[in-house]
């Protein structure tokens, strides 16, 4: 289908300019839902809609509605630390990152909006010879799956970041494993682009629209229930992230899912200190900077079930903490905001893209703290199952069933605990 | 958070570690005929309500006694602490049908 919409350019911009910005319109429709769809997305984040982007760019399938709860980006796609990257070590995992993360290398050009993807790099860091093996292990299979990885000294990380403290008793710096095309991407235009995509294409963009049931009959999932109306689909792509168990319930399943979770932090502007985005996992702390300057950083989950969107501040503790210990400069930033997220975390860190016992009702989530990154590819790779029935070549591990099979995708190793990835 | 723990009085939520769901005291049936499904899904299955949710509290900071919390997931608050081995013995007095006098 043809584009409707207005294509943004710079000539766009410098006509508008001239004319005082008179031509700019809504990107997006606020239609009033039809009674039946060919495919219903339950869930107006990242995922949702690149996942109706691409069923009406890269599938043809333009009958769709994305039912979104309140304001389409009011998840988490507009809650993470906005970072993307691909490097993983599993062979479950990686071929998929890495699919995500070519498609963010060309998705301004793909979908005509700024979402500032900017390749600044990713730093894992490493403090000791076990790690160096591990981190030079998961080089490799970043390599073998087609990603970019390089191995630093010490040295090489001094050069990129003078500012960390390399004699740290406990941790010293000893160097780290840098993915260069890894990044950030302003995470509201994400969804903003995508939404836009997926409208100017013919989805409809339903806001304000609860889904409280499912409708069920004879095994076949045919429509749901909503806070304005019924309305029926051939298909119910449900992917709601930190929501997913209590959506799924509606259709009488429980998931190997416990939702957490997790802070995260800004700092008051700073002028330009850290290029990249670097990683100190050992002191469970992780950090970038924001094209406005604030330091934009966090760690670990809370550790508890929660669905609250706030967590507490033994945490916040313990984040800057870690901060302290990497960057003692830090402790001279006031913090500016903190904030929290529900996290889909699934039981052995990895996430599902599948379709369930019940025919039409398919779902994608358990994406736990990593869920950004996977935005195009998991919106892909769902739109492909929605449409063929049957996984992408690269999302063909992320099944409900695979802890009854034995093939968990265990990335960290830490077994069915969820609060341990 | 703050912990009331029945033995200890107010402790702060991090001396604890989290384990999860209290429904992982009830171990199934290892002899059953379906126990490989029945422990498929006490290990990776969970209720995961947004609401009351009774969970797993371990005292490793303090006397390292386990601890079933009952608390509000959407807002934090906890309504009511025991320790696990009383709401374990309880439920097997039920289960065996001796109940307590």
């Amino acid at each position: 289908m043809k584009h409707r919409g207005t294509k943004y350019s710079g000539f766009k911009v410098i006509k508008e300019a001239l004319t005082g910005h008179k031509g700019w319109k809504p990107v997006w429709r606020t239609p009033r839902p039809k009674s039946e769809y060919d495919v219903i997305i339950v869930g107006g984040g990242g995922h949702g809609l690149a996942t109706a982007y691409y069923l009406a760019k890269e599938f043809g399938i333009t009958n769709v509605a994305v039912l979104e709860k309140g304001w389409i980006g009011s998840g988490n796609v507009g809650r993470n630390t906005t970072i993307v990257r691909s490097n993983y070590l599993l062979p479950g995992n990686e071929p998929f990152y890495e699919f995500s993360m070519k498609l963010w290398e060309n998705l301004e050009q793909d979908f005509n909006y700024n979402a500032m993807v900017s390749q600044r790099g990713i730093l894992n860091l490493f403090h000791n010879d076990a790690g160096r093996d591990a981190y030079a292990r998961r080089g490799n299979a970043m390599i073998l799956a087609g990603a970019d990885a390089v191995l630093l000294d010490q040295d090489g990380v001094r050069e990129m970041y003078p500012c960390l403290d390399f004699e740290n008793a406990r941790f010293p710096i000893k160097g780290g494993l840098l993915q260069p095309r890894g990044g950030t991407v302003r995470h509201d235009a994400v969804a903003w682009g995508y939404a836009r995509g997926a409208d100017n294409r013919g989805v409809d963009i339903i806001q304000n629209c609860e889904v409280t049931g499912m409708v069920i009959e004879n095994g076949i999932c045919r429509g749901v229930e909503t806070s304005q109306g019924i309305i029926k689909a051939k298909k119910i792509a449900v992917c709601v992230a930190g929501s997913s168990s209590r959506v799924m319930s509606m259709a009488g399943m429980r998931l190997p899912i416990e939702s957490h979770v997790l802070q995260a932090f800004v700092s008051e502007g700073l002028k330009p200190i850290l290029p990249g985005v670097v990683t100190f996992g050992a002191g469970h702390f992780y950090v970038s900077q924001s094209d406005k300057g604030g330091l934009v950083f966090g760690g670990d989950i809370d550790g508890y079930n929660s669905y609250a969107q706030r967590g507490n501040l033994p945490v916040v503790e313990d984040v800057c903490e870690g901060g302290m210990a990497l960057m003692p400069m830090i402790g001279r930033a006031r913090l500016l905001r903190m904030w929290g997220g529900v996290m889909d975390m699934s039981m052995d860190g990895s996430p599902f893209i599948d379709k369930t016992h019940i025919d039409g009702l398919y779902f994608n989530g358990g994406w736990c703290y990593g869920g950004f990154k996977a935005t195009p590819a998991s919106g892909w790779c769902y739109a492909h199952l929605l449409a063929k029935d049957e996984p992408h070549p690269v999302a063909t591990e992320y099944r409900l069933d695979r802890f009854k099979r034995g093939a968990m995708i265990d990335e960290k190793g830490m077994g069915a605990q969820p609060n341990l990835h | 958070m703050i912990i009331h723990h029945p033995l200890l009085g107010p402790r702060d939520a991090s001396e604890f570690v989290y384990k999860g769901d209290a429904s992982l005291i009830d171990r199934p049936d290892w002899k059953a005929d379906n126990a490989a499904d029945l422990f498929h899904d006490y290990l990776y299955l969970r209720d995961n309500p947004a609401g009351e949710h009774c969970e797993l509290w371990y005292h490793e900071q303090g006397d390292r006694s386990w601890l079933v919390v009952t608390r509000n997931t959407l807002t934090h608050d906890i309504t009511n602490v025991e320790l696990a081995r009383d709401v374990a013995l309880a439920k097997q007095a039920k289960k065996s049908g001796r109940g307590e006098k």
